[in-house]
C-alpha cells in the first residue's frame, strides 16, 4: 500500500495513474529516502581501505593518509548537504500542498 | 597574561548579554508581534547545535588526537538522520505537533495509551544518561577555568567552588526563561534564542581557532595537511565497528537526547523549517568539525606530551600568546557547556513535573483536579524544583566521580542510554503492531543491559566489583559486563551498543508480537503511524480564525454535545450576543476553562484552551486525537444527531412559516373583500337615492327629506367606517400614542355609560356596582374609556332580552383589575366567541349596526393598554371581561 506522505491531494495516494507532476514528485521522494542510505554507504567505503601495517615494509607507502580521509569524507559530507539543499528546492517546488507555497497567509515564515 | 578577574568579568558580561536576549525575546514573543527572525528556519537551525556541546568544543580534538578520524562518526550520525528528514524527523515532528507534545517521555507515554509508567521509565532513564553528561559540562567549565588559572601565579581556583557557582548560575538562568510559564506549546523562545545566539558564539569561536591553527601556525592549507600526515595520527586507522557502531549512536542520541527532542520537535515554531535545517544543519555540524583534525595535529606536535589534548582548543593560542583568541575560544567552550545544560535541564524538569510530581501530588491532593489555579502554581514550582534538583545532581555527580575521566567517554555512555529509546521510538512510529508491554519489556532490558555493561564498569570506583568484571555475574562467564554470552575480544562500546540495542529490539519486537494493545493505544498508533492522513498540512502560528467554534468542537468532546450546548447558549445569552456562538472574551474562556477543568483536569483545560486561543491553531482531528475510540463514535453520533436534530427544526420552522404566511395572505384577501362589500353598501344606496333626487322631477318634500336623510345616513355609515379602518390600522401598526393620566374608575364608567346611551332610544338598564368606583387608575383613559362604550354600545344593540339589563362589575384581582360587563341576553354562541374579535366578524348580519370593527378595535387598544378583551364564559348572558394591569407596565 502506498502511504500518504502529506504531500498528496485528495484520492492521490490509491490512483494508479498521476500526473506527471506528482510522479515525479513521488520519484524526488524516493530520492530523498535514498540519500541517508547512500550517504550511509559511503561514509562506510574508508572501512574498505587498507589499515596501515604494523610492520611496514621500508618502501612501501603503509596506510591511507589521515588527510585523504578526511578529504573523501569531507567531500561526502558537502555532497550530501548540497543534495539535501537542491531536495530542499524541489520539495519546495513540487510539494507545494506540503510546504504550503501556494497557502498565502498561512505562511508564517517557512522559508 | 589575561588575569582570572578579567576572565570571571568577560563571562559575566557575556551571560548579562545572554540574559538580556533570552529576556528580549522572551518579551517580545510574549507580546505576540514577535519579529519573523525569531522564528525563523534560522534561528531552529542555531538552536540544533545544542547537540555540539563543550564535548564537542573541546572533546572532539581530544577524541581526533586519541583515535584519529573517529571523532567524525559523531557528527555523521546527526548528519544522516537530517538529511534523511523526509523519511523520519517529518513525521516525528509532525507527530509532536499534532498530538502536542511536551518531551519524549510524553511522546512515548502517548504513543503507547497514555502509559504513565512508561513515561516514568523514560524520565528515569533520561535523568539518568543525562545526569553525567551536564556534570561532564560542569567540568569542562572548570578545567577550561582551570587553564588559564594555571597561567595566572597570582591566584588559585578552587575548582569545587567554581563548578557550584556555575552550576547554580546555570540552574537560575533556565529556571528565569525556561519556567516562566506554563505554555502549552511548551515554547521557551528566549531560552532557545539565547542558544541561537550560543551556536553562533562557539561556531565562530572554534572557526577563530581553526583558522589561526592553519593559516596561522602551520602556514597553509597544503601544509597542514602535510603536518597531518607527519603526526601520531597520521594514518587513517579505523575500527570498523566503532565507525559504524558510534555513527549509529549518534543518529539514534540525536533523536533520543531529550534536549535534542526538546529543541527539534517541542520547540519547533514550523514544520517547514525543517527543510532548511535538513542542509543548514549538516553544514554546520560540517564546518565545526573541519578543523578539529588541524588543531589536534598541531597541538600534538607543539604541546608538551603531559598535556590534555581535551584543551587543545584552548592551550594551542595561550601556547602562541593568543590571549584575545584563547578568551575567545573560552567563551566558545562556556557557551556550549552552558546552552547544552541549561536545554537539557530545562526538557527533563518538563519531564520530571509532568510524569512524576504531579501524577503524585495529584493522588496525594485527591481533590487537587478540580482547583484551577493552584495546580499550575505547583506544576511551576515542580519545574522550577526539578531543575535546581537536575543541577545539584550533576555538581553531585561531579564532586564524587572527581572529574577527570575521558569527555568523550562519558558522553558516548550517556549516547548509548538515551538510544534506548530507539526502538520504541521508531516502532512507535512506523509500526502500528508495536504496543505498550513491547516498548516497557524493550526500555527496561535495552537499559538493564546498558547498566550492566556500559555505565556500571565506567564509573569505576569499587561500584561494579572487580570480580564480577572479571568472571561475570554469580561467576557465570557468560554474563561477563564485557563479554556477554561469552563473546571476547569487541571493543568495550561496540560490544554494549550492540548487546543492548538487540536485547532492547528483540524484546521490544516480541512483548509487541505477545500482546494484544488497548483500544487507546490501537488508536493513538494508528494517529501515530499514519499521521499524515489524520493531519493537514502544516501550518503557521498565526491564530486561528474560527475560535469560538473551536472551543465548541472542544468543549462538546469533553463535556458532551447537550452539556457543551447549554453553556454556550447560556454564555450567548449573557453576552447578548446574536451570532451563533459568543465571542471568546477572557471571561468567557474563563468560564470555560473552570467547566473543562472539572471533567480534565485543570492543567490539561487550561492547555486545551490555551491552545485554542493561544495564536495557535488546532484542528479538529488534534483535538479528536485526545480523546479515545468511544468519545470519537460518540462524537460522531451525536454530531449526526444534531445535524439530523438542526434539519427537521429547521424544516419545521420553515412549514410553520409557510402556514403563516398564506394564512396572512388569505386574510389580507379576506379583509380586503370584506372592506370593499362594507364600503360598497353604503355607496350603492347613496348612488341609488342621489340619482332618485337628480332624476325624479316630482318629489314630494318628505320624500325628498327621507331620500336626503339616507344618503346622509349612509355617508355617516362610511364616515364610520373608515375612521374605524384608519383607527384599527394606526393600533395595529403601533402609531398610537397614548395619553396617560389618571383618574377614577367610577368616573370613566359614568363618562363611558353616559355617552353610549346618549340618544336614550334605549331601554337598557345599566347596573353598576360601585364598591371599586374609588379605584385610582393611570392608563389613556380615553381609550379605555372608548373601550367601555363600545361593549355597552354592543350590549344595547344586541342585547336579546324582554328588559335588557347590563351589569358592570369590577374586582380587583393582584396586579390586575377585571371590569365584566354581563348582560342577560342569550349570549354569544361558543362557536363564535373566538373570532367576535376578528375584524368584519358579526354574529348576526341581519341586525348589522356596525362594520364588525368594534371588538377588533377594543382588543387592539387593551393590548395597547398592556391589558386585554375577552369573552367570559359561563354567565347567563353575554359577557366580556375587560383585563387591565395594575403596574404601570404599558406597552406603549
Amino acid at each position: 500500500m502506498i502511504r500518504g506522505d502529506g504531500a498528496e491531494g485528495q484520492g492521490e495516494t490509491t490512483a494508479p495513474f498521476v500526473a506527471r507532476k506528482t510522479y515525479r514528485r513521488r520519484r524526488l521522494m524516493d530520492v530523498a529516502r535514498l540519500l541517508p542510505i547512500v550517504g550511509a554507504v559511503l561514509f562506510a567505503i574508508p572501512l574498505m581501505w587498507p589499515s596501515p601495517d604494523p610492520y611496514p615494509a621500508p618502501d612501501s607507502m603503509g596506510g591511507m593518509p589521515l588527510s585523504r580521509a578526511m578529504i573523501y569524507v569531507l567531500s561526502v559530507w558537502a555532497m550530501l548537504i548540497l543534495a539535501s539543499f537542491v531536495f530542499g528546492l524541489a520539495v519546495r517546488r513540487w510539494a507545494d500542498h506540503w510546504t504550503g507555497v501556494n497557502e498565502g497567509p498561512q505562511e508564517g515564515g517557512g522559508d | 597574561m589575561a588575569s582570572l578577574n578579567v576572565l570571571a568579568v568577560v563571562c559575566l558580561g557575556y551571560v548579562a548579554l545572554l540574559f538580556l536576549v533570552a529576556f528580549l525575546a522572551d518579551r517580545m514573543a510574549s507580546r505576540g508581534h514577535s519579529a519573523r527572525w525569531l522564528r525563523s528556519p534560522l534561528v531552529y537551525t542555531l538552536s540544533l547545535s545544542i547537540y555540539c556541546t563543550a564535548w564537542t568544543f573541546y572533546g572532539a580534538v581530544g577524541y581526533a588526537a586519541r583515535s584519529g578520524l573517529e571523532y567524525i562518526t559523531i557528527y555523521l550520525g546527526p548528519t544522516l538522520v537530517m538529511i534523511g528528514w523526509w523519511w523520519g524527523l517529518r513525521k516525528l515532528v509532525r507527530i509532536g505537533r499534532s498530538q502536542r507534545v511536551t518531551s519524549i517521555a510524553d511522546l512515548l507515554s502517548a504513543r503507547y495509551g497514555k502509559s504513565n509508567l512508561l513515561a516514568i521509565g523514560v524520565t528515569i532513564l533520561a535523568v539518568i544518561g543525562t545526569t553525567p553528561y551536564i556534570s561532564l559540562q560542569l567540568q569542562s567549565i572548570t578545567l577550561s577555568f582551570a587553564i588559564f588559572a594555571e597561567a595566572d601565579p597570582l591566584r588559585s581556583v578552587n575548582e569545587t567552588q567554581t563548578v557550584f557557582w556555575v552550576a547554580l548560575g546555570l540552574a537560575v538562568f533556565a529556571i528565569l526563561f525556561g519556567t516562566r510559564n506554563l505554555n502549552a506549546n511548551e515554547r521557551h523562545h528566549g531560552v532557545v534564542t539565547a542558544v541561537a545566539l550560543e551556536a553562533v558564539v562557539k561556531l565562530v569561536s572554534l572557526l577563530a581557532v581553526g583558522i589561526f591553527v592553519v593559516w596561522g601556525i602551520a602556514g597553509g592549507l597544503s601544509q597542514t595537511l602535510q603536518r597531518i600526515d607527519a603526526s601520531s595520527i597520521g594514518q587513517w586507522q579505523v575500527d570498523g565497528g566503532r565507525w559504524a557502531a558510534i555513527t549509529f549512536l549518534s543518529a539514534a542520541a540525536f533523536v533520543c537526547l531529550p534536549r535534542m527532542f526538546q529543541v527539534m520537535v517541542v520547540e519547533n515554531e514550523d514544520e517547514r523549517h525543517l527543510r532548511i535545517a535538513a542542509w543548514a544543519f549538516p553544514l554546520y555540524l560540517l564546518l565545526i568539525s573541519i578543523f578539529v583534525v588541524p588543531i589536534a595535529a598541531i597541538g600534538l606536535e607543539l604541546l608538551p606530551q603531559r598535556s590534555n589534548p581535551d584543551l587543545f582548543v584552548l592551550t594551542l593560542p595561550l601556547a602562541e600568546g593568543q590571549q584575545g583568541l584563547a578568551v575567545l575560544s573560552f567563551i566558545g567552550g562556556f557557551s556550549s557547556a552552558t546552552s547544552m545544560a541549561i536545554v537539557a535541564a530545562m526538557a527533563l524538569s518538563t519531564m520530571v513535573s509532568n510524569h512524576i510530581v504531579m501524577p503524585i501530588w495529584l493522588r496525594w491532593q485527591e481533590v487537587g483536579a478540580s482547583v484551577s489555579g493552584d495546580v499550575r502554581d505547583v506544576v511551576l514550582l515542580a519545574r522550577r524544583l526539578s531543575i535546581a534538583g537536575i543541577m545539584a545532581l550533576g555538581y553531585l555527580y561531579y564532586t564524587i566521580s572527581g572529574g577527570g575521566a575521558a569527555l568523550a567517554a562519558i558522553g558516548l555512555i550517556a549516547f548509548a542510554g538515551v538510544a534506548q529509546m530507539l526502538p520504541s521510538l521508531v516502532g512507535g512510529l512506523f509500526w502500528r503492531g508495536a504496543t505498550r508491554a513491547g516498548a516497557l519489556a524493550g526500555l527496561t532490558v535495552g537499559f538493564a543491559v546498558w547498566l550492566y555493561t556500559m555505565l556500571l564498569p565506567a564509573l569505576g570506583g569499587g561500584v561494579l566489583p572487580t570480580h564480577i568484571l572479571a568472571e561475570g555475574l554469580f561467576g557465570i562467564g557468560w554474563l561477563k559486563p564485557h563479554a556477554l554470552f561469552g563473546i571476547e575480544g569487541l571493543d568495550e562500546t561496540v560490544h554494549a551498543v550492540l548487546w543492548s540495542m538487540l536485547l532492547n529490539t528483540g524484546a521490544f519486537l516480541i512483548g509487541s508480537l505477545a500482546t494484544f494493545p488497548s483500544p487507546l493505544e490501537r488508536l493513538q498508533g494508528a494517529q501515530f503511524v499514519d499521521v499524515f492522513e489524520h493531519s493537514s498540512g502544516p501550518r503557521g502560528w498565526l491564530g486561528s480564525v474560527a475560535q469560538a467554534e473551536d472551543l465548541m468542537i472542544m468543549s462538546q468532546r469533553i463535556l458532551g454535545a447537550g452539556e457543551a450546548q447549554r453553556f454556550f447558549q447560556a454564555e450567548l445569552a449573557r453576552q447578548g450576543g446574536r451570532g451563533p456562538l459568543p465571542e471568546p472574551t477572557p471571561a468567557f474562556l474563563e468560564r470555560l476553562e473552570r467547566e473543562l477543568s472539572a471533567s480534565i483536569g485543570a492543567a490539561a483545560a487550561h492547555a486545551m484552551v490555551g491552545q485554542i486561543v493561544g495564536g495557535s491553531s488546532v484542528s479538529v482531528q488534534d483535538l479528536m486525537a485526545v480523546a479515545d475510540e468511544t468519545a470519537q463514535i460518540l462524537e460522531y453520533s451525536s454530531r449526526l444527531e444534531m445535524q439530523s436534530e438542526e434539519l427537521s427544526r429547521t424544516a419545521r420552522k420553515l412549514q410553520e412559516t409557510n402556514e403563516k404566511l398564506t394564512q396572512i395572505s388569505q386574510q389580507k384577501d379576506a379583509f380586503l373583500s370584506q372592506v370593499s362589500h362594507e364600503l360598497r353598501t353604503p355607496m350603492t344606496s347613496i348612488r341609488a337615492f342621489s340619482e332618485i333626487l337628480r332624476d325624479a322631477d316630482h318629489l314630494s318634500a318628505t320624500d325628498h327629506t327621507r331620500y336626503a336623510g339616507i344618503i346622509h345616513d349612509e355617508a355617516l355609515r362610511l364616515t364610520r367606517l373608515l375612521n374605524d379602518l384608519l383607527d384599527l390600522s394606526v393600533l395595529e401598526n403601533g402609531q398610537v400614542t397614548l395619553n396617560f393620566s389618571a383618574g377614577r374608575l367610577g368616573d370613566v364608567l359614568d363618562h363611558a355609560v353616559a355617552t353610549a346611551l346618549a340618544d336614550g332610544s334605549a331601554d337598557l338598564r345599566v347596573l353598576r356596582d360601585d364598591a371599586t368606583d374609588d379605584l385610582r387608575l393611570s392608563t389613556d383613559l380615553d381609550r379605555l374609556s372608548q373601550v367601555f362604550i363600545n361593549l355597552i354600545a354592543n350590549a344595547e344593540k344586541y342585547c336579546t332580552a324582554e328588559q335588557p339589563q347590563l351589569r358592570i362589575v369590577a374586582q380587583e384581582s393582584g396586579d390586575w383589575l377585571f371590569i365584566d360587563f354581563i348582560d342577560n341576553g342569550a349570549g354569544i354562541p361558543p362557536e363564535y366567541r373566538t373570532t367576535i374579535f376578528e375584524k368584519f366578524s358579526r354574529v348576526s348580519p341581519e341586525r348589522a349596526g356596525g362594520a364588525g370593527l368594534g371588538l377588533a378595535i377594543c382588543r387592539e387598544i387593551m393590548q395597547r393598554l398592556g391589558g386585554d378583551v375577552g369573552y367570559l364564559a359561563g354567565q347567563e348572558g353575554g359577557a366580556f371581561r375587560v383585563s387591565l394591569s395594575l403596574r404601570r407596565e404599558i406597552a406603549a
